[in-house]
């Protein structure tokens, strides 16, 4: 069966799009083919800077045949109808028809058949289209729209329309102007099977003719070559001194960048996405490598490697002993030159040299800066335009950090340190160049300067964790700027009322809420999140330093003590002595707050399922436990996430778990059917089976012990305590009848059920267990 | 082409036979050999030959030098590569020929930069000018790892749709002259191409004005004057704008280049203000919003003029 090459020829495509420009390719074509009936065995794309390639094999020469019947009149019908549906299914007679029976009779139906199409037609058809509607992140035009019929201008200079035969003027046309990613030079489109000369897949677009040739290198072998088909395109591309296949030209870098390395007795610091880079940048990799002054060694390796890396794609080598860079570089030319190299390699170290004295002046010149004079600067420098600047946040991630500190068992002064200094870099020039190095060449400033070690880390490991696999620090002082920092950002955005949404996440708050948990369950921190959100908020809400603190602090009380209300808490502050002012305190910030406070914590909840999901465990046990008042201790959470799943993974937890959906069913039909509810205590006096004493009874201590052992945090234990219940509601329904006709007993017996719900509710919501 | 030239006319030897040769090669290719615009420009694309012709049906050609103004890039003349004034050399070809990266190959083959031995590449770089509202896609254009040139095919200029297309070439001399000479400072570069007493040096002739604009763009330009002069330019377009239009259903123009020449105007007077730091964050943006809107002007009004392509 016949195969498929494809080749788009252009000026030079970004490599960061050519991988997915090739599988793009791959996809619209190969899907358009199976579409057209026309199934085929393989197909591989392939990018380099200048062209898009695709191979597909075993393409059938025609599609299959396709029969359809057509309806026609009905036997009898008028002459009129019956030439109409000849003509229509393209018969010569009506004895071609055959004859069908309807429930209202007989009817004409005419068997087409259609002939499948050649395939070269087909594809001729496919490929244009999916030239004009190819998905590149970035499109453009060049040269002057193609016109048709364009007026000649004859010697008098007159203009001369295109006339057609009946001499009237064809007016102009403009086709579609082609978009491409570069100038689209030259197009290969060949169809045939293996052992055949294959054939052109003619079309033309944007006044290029598909044809069967290409070009080789732009310097080393220009000119023109015919190809036949896959194989035969391949090796001569590749005598043209062209590697169509990335994958090949990145092994061949990195091995020759190695071995380069290796003879001088050097390692390569390897780098994945540089590689890909390079290997997107060049159709014939020629690796060298230079050197530059030892001098510059005293700048970081990172600043050596970011400045070589980013601005000249050049890959670092380092001492295989020390682990520690050397003054070597390796470069990837595109041509094999005639000098050997020499030219490009001095060439190279030239600019190299330029840009690591640049570096090496930034570098110094902000050591000759101390981290904290340069924070007035940030007085004039916007955060967030709601939300003020960024002098403004530093005070904020400060305040957070130092409440944070003896939470986290961190020095609070050293915390209170690290958070003024962990921004100070961005203000550096080093970083203003590599914005990469944020938060490192904070740490080596701190350092340089004498800063306390941990404070120093800390301005370096306050942005972990970046991601879900990222190390989370376990320094507490790292810890407790790293947690103000996340929480900072995020009760701001949702003061503002910016949070994400869908796909739509531009401030990474849904990374800074994973990171929040990660670095409590990891460092196993007891922090009422509730408070820690109270901190930033009120600095946002209140501008005054004595507004802010007594409203925090009060915020803090009312949180710690869920469920009351504004009145309760300013009597609770009144009384213990300290002087509160009525204004102090608002209702609509206090609104705002438990509003916000409760939104975050909600999805802080949705990140943990995620989490937990992602480690196995049930996202629908975190419902549980969220439902409960007061759950802001997130490793409490997790705990108790833990003991739950484990004991409903015991019998005793089945069966509790059945027994409480069988009563909260029970409840719930009566109380609709009865309209009401049926939620207060049930009265002794009128148990009247051994088993209803039995339950109630158990209910009372099963509460009472689970609820203990809650407050121990054993959540082990207040599962066992659960557990005792279960006999007791398994006898229960198999002893005891509900709905009874003595209506006083049947409300009883209803309000004793709905004590086991509100008894489970000591450890968890039962009813957003699944199952 | 360059062979026959005597040495201290050569490419390589002098910043002023490079400039030469550049010219002499596109003069080769059909271009209109422009002067300098006698305006203060942040780069040669402010040039009304590129950013006005760039719009309109009507096929253009030219190449010129055009010294350029960065304020912020003043570095007292001690930084071996910044400077706060320097010359673009602009080549733009409306449409863009389909041979236009060769050409551009042979213009670097001209002074004297052989493919055989550096290595050539084009690297993504999409350009966009907030202020003028423009941008095109292209690449710089890298010698062994250094960029020398920019290359944009001109998409959008003015926040008008370009049809045909225009090919940007802009060569940053300085650079490229470092390059083919092998300096390393900017300030060494052999200006007029004799040795000894005679000869020039960049820094003879630009050292001190380095020293002096980088003073005056952080230190002391009149920055109440500055505030004034851009409310007045701004006005003066607005109102030279208004009073071009020939006829009521506004088809004719009379005054788009008179205009525009304010709306340039504006925009250096902004990049000195900004140079003196005293545009916050915020203000910043409004400033770029007002000059594009200038500019759009301008756009609009040059399309509706001869050279915009109305008859």
């Amino acid at each position: 069966m016949p195969d498929l090459l494809l080749e788009f020829f252009s000026e030079e495509i970004p490599a960061r799009m050519q991988a997915r420009a090739a599988e793009d390719l791959r996809k619209l074509v190969t899907d358009k083919l199976v579409a057209a009936g026309l199934t085929y065995d393989g197909a591989k794309a392939f990018a380099t800077p200048r062209r898009l390639a695709l191979a597909v094999q075993g393409i059938p020469v025609r599609q299959p045949d396709v029969k359809e019947e057509r309806k026609g009149p009905r036997v009898g019908a008028p002459e009129n109808a019956i030439a109409g549906f000849l003509k229509a299914a393209g018969l010569k007679s009506i004895g071609e028809a055959k004859v069908q029976p309807d429930k209202k009779g007989d009817f004409y139906v005419a068997l087409i058949e259609k002939p499948g199409r050649a395939a070269i037609e087909v594809i001729a058809e496919i490929v244009p289209e999916v030239i004009k509607t190819f998905p590149w992140p970035k499109s453009m035009r060049w040269g002057a729209r193609k016109m048709k019929n364009v007026p000649t201008i004859n010697a008098q200079g007159q203009s001369i329309p295109v006339v057609n035969e009946k001499g009237k003027t064809i007016p102009v046309v403009s086709d579609d102007w082609l978009s491409w990613v570069r100038p689209l030079h030259s197009i290969i489109a060949i169809f045939g099977p293996e052992t055949e000369e294959p054939d052109i897949v003619k079309f033309e677009i944007e006044g290029i003719k598909s044809s069967d040739t290409t070009f080789g290198h732009r310097f080393m072998a220009p000119a023109q070559i015919k190809v036949r088909r896959f194989e035969d395109y391949v090796s001569k591309l590749e005598k043209a001194k062209v590697v169509l296949d990335a994958a090949r030209r990145a092994e061949m870098i990195h091995a020759d960048a190695k071995n380069l390395a290796f003879a001088q007795g050097f390692e390569l610091v390897t780098d994945d996405g540089l590689l890909a880079e390079v290997a997107g940048l060049v159709e014939w990799p020629v690796v060298l490598m230079g050197e530059f002054d030892k001098a510059f060694l005293e700048i970081p390796g990172e600043v050596i490697r970011a400045t070589i890396r980013t601005n000249q794609k050049c890959f670092v080598l380092r001492d295989p002993q020390t682990a520690k860079l050397v003054n070597k570089f390796i470069m990837v030319a595109n041509i094999e030159a005639s000098d050997g190299g020499k030219a490009i390699v001095a060439g190279c170290e030239r600019v190299i040299r330029a840009r690591l004295s640049d570096a090496k002046f930034f570098y110094e010149t902000d050591l000759k800066t101390k981290l904290e004079d340069r924070l007035p600067k940030f007085e004039h420098i916007v955060f967030h335009e709601k939300l003020g600047t960024q002098k403004e946040r530093i005070e904020r991630i400060v305040r957070l950090a130092k409440e944070l500190a003896p939470i986290v068992k961190a020095d609070p002064k050293k915390a209170e340190r690290a958070a003024l200094l962990c921004k100070t870099d961005l203000l550096t020039e080093v970083v203003g160049e590599f914005p990469e190095l944020q938060g490192l060449m904070g740490k080596y400033y701190a350092e340089a300067q004498g800063e306390d070690e941990a404070v120093a880390h800390a301005c370096e490991d306050h942005y972990k964790p970046k991601g879900p696999d990222d190390l989370v620090p376990a320094d507490p002082i790292s810890v407790a700027v790293a947690l103000a920092d996340k929480i900072d950002i995020l009760v701001g955005f949702w003061a503002i009322d910016e949070k994400p949404t869908g796909s739509k996440d531009p401030y990474a708050l849904r990374r800074a809420a994973l990171g929040v948990i990660r670095l409590i369950i990891a460092n196993e921190l007891r922090l009422s999140l509730a408070m820690a959100i109270s901190v930033p908020f009120t600095a946002i809400r209140y501008e005054d330093e004595r507004e802010r603190r007594i409203s925090n602090s009060m915020l803090m009380m009312a949180m710690r003590q869920r469920g009351a209300d504004v009145e309760t808490v300013r009597r609770f502050y009144r009384e213990s002595g300290e002087f509160v002012h009525p204004s102090d305190f608002e209702e609509h910030v206090w609104a705002e707050f438990v509003s916000i406070a409760n939104d975050l914590l909600s999805f802080f909840a949705d990140r943990l399922k995620v989490q937990l999901r992602e480690q196995g465990a049930r996202h629908d046990l975190v419902d549980a436990v969220f439902a409960l008042e007061g759950q802001d201790d997130l490793l409490m959470i997790v705990r108790r996430v833990e003991a739950l799943g484990k004991f409903l993974d015991t019998d005793d937890g089945k069966n509790l778990l059945a027994g409480y959906k069988r009563a909260t069913n029970i409840i719930r039909i009566e109380e609709k059917k009865d309209k009401k509810e049926y939620t207060g205590a049930p009265d002794p006096k009128l148990y009247n089976q051994a088993e209803e004493k039995e339950l109630a009874r158990t209910i009372d201590t099963a509460k009472a012990e689970a609820s203990k052992s809650v407050a121990a945090e054993d959540f082990a234990a207040a599962m066992s305590a659960m557990a005792k219940l279960r006999p007791h509601v398994d006898a229960f329904f198999e002893k005891v009848t509900v709905n009874v006709d003595d209506k006083a007993l049947r409300e009883n017996r209803l309000k004793l059920l709905n004590e086991i719900r509100s008894a489970t509710r000591a450890v968890a919501d039962f009813s957003k267990i699944e199952g | 082409m360059t062979s026959e030239l005597p040495a201290h006319m050569r490419p390589e030897r002098s910043f002023q036979g490079l400039i030469l040769t550049l010219q002499l090669f596109w003069a080769d290719q059909g271009c209109v050999i422009l002067q300098p615009y006698d305006m203060e420009v942040g780069a040669g694309t402010f040039h009304p030959a590129t950013t006005l012709r760039a719009l309109g049906p009507k096929p253009w050609k030219a190449a010129f030098v055009q010294p350029s103004r960065r304020p912020k890039d003043g570095r007292y003349g001690e930084n071996p590569n910044r400077l706060q004034h320097y010359y673009q050399f602009q080549v733009i070809l409306k449409p863009s020929p389909p041979d236009l990266q060769e050409l551009y190959l042979k213009s670097l083959a001209a002074i004297g930069i052989d493919a055989k031995i550096h290595d050539i590449r084009f690297v993504e770089d999409d350009w966009e000018s907030p202020t003028l509202g423009a941008w095109g896609l292209g690449w710089e254009c890298w010698c062994d790892g250094m960029e020398v040139s920019q290359f944009t095919y001109f998409q959008q200029v003015a926040g008008v749709e370009c049809a045909p297309v225009s090919g940007e070439l802009t060569y940053g001399l300085e650079r490229l002259a470092m390059y083919v000479q092998g300096v390393d400072n900017v300030f060494a570069l052999n200006f007029n191409g004799r040795e000894g007493a005679e000869k020039i040096s960049y820094g003879d002739v630009f050292l001190q004005a380095e020293q002096e604009y980088s003073r005056h763009n952080f230190e002391f330009a009149d920055t109440y004057m500055l505030f004034k002069q851009f409310a007045m330019a701004e006005e003066a377009c607005k109102k030279y704008l208004a009073a071009g239009w020939a006829d009521e259903k506004k088809t004719r123009h009379l005054m788009a280049l008179p205009a525009y020449d304010q709306c340039i105007k504006a925009s250096h007077v902004f990049n000195l203000l900004d140079a003196r730091g005293v545009i916050s964050v915020t203000e910043r943006q409004s400033y770029i919003l007002r000059v594009r809107e200038l500019a759009k002007a301008c756009g609009a009004a040059w399309l509706a003029t001869a050279g915009g392509g109305t008859a």
